[in-house]
């Protein structure tokens, strides 16, 4: 026959790649026309609205918008001194403009954002420049209130001046970008974004390792009992899972309040006194106790999937070989389960990371996460752009995770079921 | 140097898992040292319990066990310093070949070159000299089961357990892995206790073999005494072929006895059976009996043919003698035996000491 170096036709004449492509393509097509509602679903719901989000968490238009002539004018500024009287008509006319459209009042909380202070003197220029004269603005303007000739809130104004903002997500850290330009912190005792992220994270990591301390011994018994047995414990552990979060949160608080079941039985055994017992809900302990008990299905499940596969055989080679029962299960049983570990904590930890419901009902004051702020600024304070840039903060510490995981443990060694 | 005859003793252990039923009942069972001890049996006769009973993962319901003349039941496992090979290898899969092996040297903290050493000599006895980074995933069946016998060997145990540990094994390497097994034991002089239900292995490999029924021994001898003496109805057919024939004692003299079967009479060994009148059954090896015999043999009769399998070397002849139409004859290929066909009354024969007249079951 020929030579293997040759082009292989097949009997028609046509070369064999050529061929095979044609053949395959219809395959493909297909299994593309099967993934294709899914791909679909997924763009409309998960691509786009996080696109979304994204943009809107950088999104500083609106000032942009409001202010075309004043920044057109400002381009010239070197931003040092008060600007020309060619800024203060541009703004004078960008502000009548607003007035007439009703709409200085969200150039006044816009830019109360970037610098306390000027609430106050948008609403005394907004009075004042019904009267003015036609000429010399700048005079004018500065005389409305002193502010006006602080070159500080002239800076402020310029710094909107961009349609694309990252200041969201520096106030997300509790920094902000100072008059000269400089990336600093707020004060010490406004720093309360670090103190959730930390609180989110410390509280992550505690409930993570309680459901693995609390659920490995569950999961192997789960894998270890005979078959009626652990049928019944699996319903158990599923039970609750089954149950409606609400309910299950509800539960908690009927159980953990002051004069709840729990306080009733340690006053009833003496362990407190009547008017001493401890508060056990709105702080950190109700929220460690409700999300540890929600998530430990999720910790149990990896784990327990992960011991069914591990054979009995390997703990009795490792003690008749002469280890102890405990250098047995140390060295050869745990190690096996690391996949497991691994899963249940990766999806706990995330889980955790972002929980929302419980902490916002047992939680209280100290017991609340970051994905609440996130809550409270897209229902209370409308300011959706920071709650996108905390949400999207949210999933880049996520996928650090993941990527730490992958790491560290390897993401293909990962046993979810 | 005396060898020790009662190195592994079983001692009137009783073993009950339920509280209702006895798997082992009574078990007498001494094990000298250096010897290859199999334990045979159906599945559920109580052999793989009198193992783990050995191996300290179960503990017996009564008696003692004794191991070098020491009671072990209130040993744990890892203190009993007894190798043992699993069914499923039971290599730690997460480990490579050499930490497989050097996990026993270091739990009994052996110091690393001279562990080294050990492994070497483990590995290049199970010939597997240069697989050491290995992970047992990536190694063949009879690799990972070499390595198993190397694991259960490295720590110079007295005794090693051998749970079926050829049972996933295709049939030719199974039995290279017989001879190697048998080679290394006659190699090192280690005491192996060894448990299976495939017979042809038993026989192979043992020096004594103990065949288990019920939760008890039924015989406990040499692999060719259990073949050629059977003590009873059980071990006789458990172990190789047997054409049976059920009859009642006429008489018994001078060694043999006369047992009635339908209309006729055979002459038989009496084994157990004491006396006339009892119901017996008789065990023949097929090769025992031949065909055109001579007149020396005591028993003759003659057989019409229902069946013949050609085997190459030997032909399976399934024939109708008394009344029992599943008696098999081989028949070595020769010449002389052509005119076999099917139909054909033949006349067959046997000596009367061959024919074992055990109890009726």
């Amino acid at each position: 026959m020929s030579s293997e170096t040759q082009k292989i036709l097949t009997t028609d004449g046509i070369p064999l790649e050529v061929s095979l492509k044609k053949a395959e393509r219809r395959n493909k097509i297909k299994a593309f026309l099967l993934v294709a509602p899914l791909l679909f679903f997924l763009i409309i719901t998960y691509v786009f609205p996080i696109g979304d989000m994204l943009m809107r968490s950088v999104d500083d238009k609106m000032v942009t918008e409001m202010l075309p002539k004043t920044y057109k004018a400002m381009e010239k500024w070197d931003g040092k001194e008060l600007p020309e009287e060619e800024v203060f008509k541009a703004f004078y006319l960008d502000f009548r403009q607003l007035v007439d459209e009703k709409r200085e009042g969200k150039l006044s909380t816009q830019l109360n954002y970037t610098k306390n202070g000027f609430k106050s003197i948008i609403k005394k220029l907004r009075r004042k420049s019904k009267n003015f004269e036609e000429g010399n603005y700048k005079e004018q303007i500065m005389a409305v209130h002193k502010r006006w000739a602080d070159v500080e809130y002239w800076k402020a104004i310029k710094r909107r001046a961009p349609a694309y903002t990252g200041q969201k997500y520096l106030k997300g850290m509790d920094m902000f970008k100072n008059e000269n330009g400089e990336i600093v912190s707020v004060e010490e005792d406004r720093r309360i974004h670090r103190i959730l992220w930390l609180r989110t994270l410390e509280i992550a990591f505690f409930v993570t390792l309680f459901c693995f301390l609390m659920a490995y011994p569950i999961a192997h018994l789960l894998a270890t009992l005979p078959m009626k047995y652990s049928n019944l414990l699996m319903i158990c552990v599923l039970l609750p899972f089954w149950t409606s979060l609400l309910v299950r949160t509800a539960s908690w608080m009927i159980l953990l309040q002051q004069q709840g079941v729990v306080n009733d039985f340690f006053v009833g055994i003496g362990l407190v006194a009547d008017d001493a017992r401890p508060e056990m809900m709105y702080n950190k302990t109700g929220t460690y106790v409700a999300m540890t008990q929600i998530l430990l299905p999720f910790m149990v499940l990896p784990l327990y999937s992960v011991m069914k596969t591990i054979s009995p055989s390997l703990m009795r080679a490792g003690k008749s070989l002469g280890g102890t029962p405990i250098v047995a299960f140390w060295k050869v049983y745990f190690p096996l389960t690391i996949p497991g570990i691994g899963a249940g904590c990766l999806l706990c930890f995330i889980l955790a990371i972002g929980y929302y419901i419980t902490p916002a009902l047992v939680g209280g004051a100290s017991g609340t996460l970051i994905s609440n702020q996130i809550a409270f600024h897209m229902k209370s304070t409308l300011d959706w752009s920071f709650a996108s840039a905390m949400g999207l903060m949210l999933l880049a510490g996520v996928l650090a995770i993941y990527w730490v995981y992958n790491k560290l443990v390897g993401i293909d060694n990962i046993k979810l079921g | 140097m005396s060898v020790n005859k009662e190195f592994v003793k079983f001692d009137k252990v009783d073993k009950s898992y339920d509280g209702k039923i006895l798997v082992v009942k009574d078990l007498q069972l001494d094990i000298e040292e250096g010897e290859f001890v199999t334990m045979l049996g159906p599945s559920g006769s109580g052999k793989t319990t009198c193992l783990m009973m050995l191996a300290g993962f179960e503990t017996p319901t009564h008696g003692e066990i004794y191991l070098d003349g020491k009671a072990i039941s209130s040993i744990p496992p890892h203190k009993r310093g007894i190798g043992m090979v699993f069914q499923n290898y039971a290599l730690f899969p997460h480990m490579t070949v050499y930490e497989n092996l050097a996990f026993p040297l270091r739990v009994r903290k052996i110091p690393k070159d001279e562990a080294d050493k050990k492994i070497d000599k483990a590995l290049s006895m199970v010939s597997l000299q240069g697989f050491a980074e290995r992970m047992p995933g990536q190694l063949s069946g009879g690799q990972q089961q070499r390595v198993a016998v190397a694991r259960s060997l490295v720590f110079d145990p007295q005794l090693v357990l051998m749970d079926e540990p050829l049972g996933a094994l295709d049939k030719n390497l199974r039995e290279s892995m017989q001879y190697e097994i048998k080679h290394i034991h006659e190699s090192i002089g280690v005491t192996v206790v060894y448990v299976t239900h495939d017979q042809s292995e038993a026989l192979t490999m043992s020096n004594r073999i103990a065949v288990f029924n019920d939760g008890k021994v039924q015989q406990l001898s040499s692999p060719d005494e259990l073949y050629e003496k059977p003590v009873n109805s059980f071990v006789a057919e458990f172990i190789g072929e047997n054409n049976t024939f059920a009859g009642e004692v006429m008489d018994i003299s001078g060694g043999k006895c006369k047992v009635k079967i339908v209309n006729s009479e055979i002459l038989a060994n009496p084994i157990s059976v004491k006396g006339k009148g009892e119901k017996t059954k008789i065990s023949l090896r097929p090769e025992r009996a031949l065909i055109n015999p001579s007149d020396k043999m005591d028993n003759v009769h003659s057989g019409k043919v229902e069946e013949v399998i050609y085997h190459g070397d030997h032909t399976r002849v399934r024939m109708n003698v008394l009344g029992n139409n599943q008696f098999i004859l081989k028949v070595p290929n020769s010449s002389a035996n052509m005119d076999i066909k099917l139909g054909k009354e033949i006349k067959i024969g046997w000596n009367s000491e061959d024919a074992r007249a055990l109890d009726p079951k």
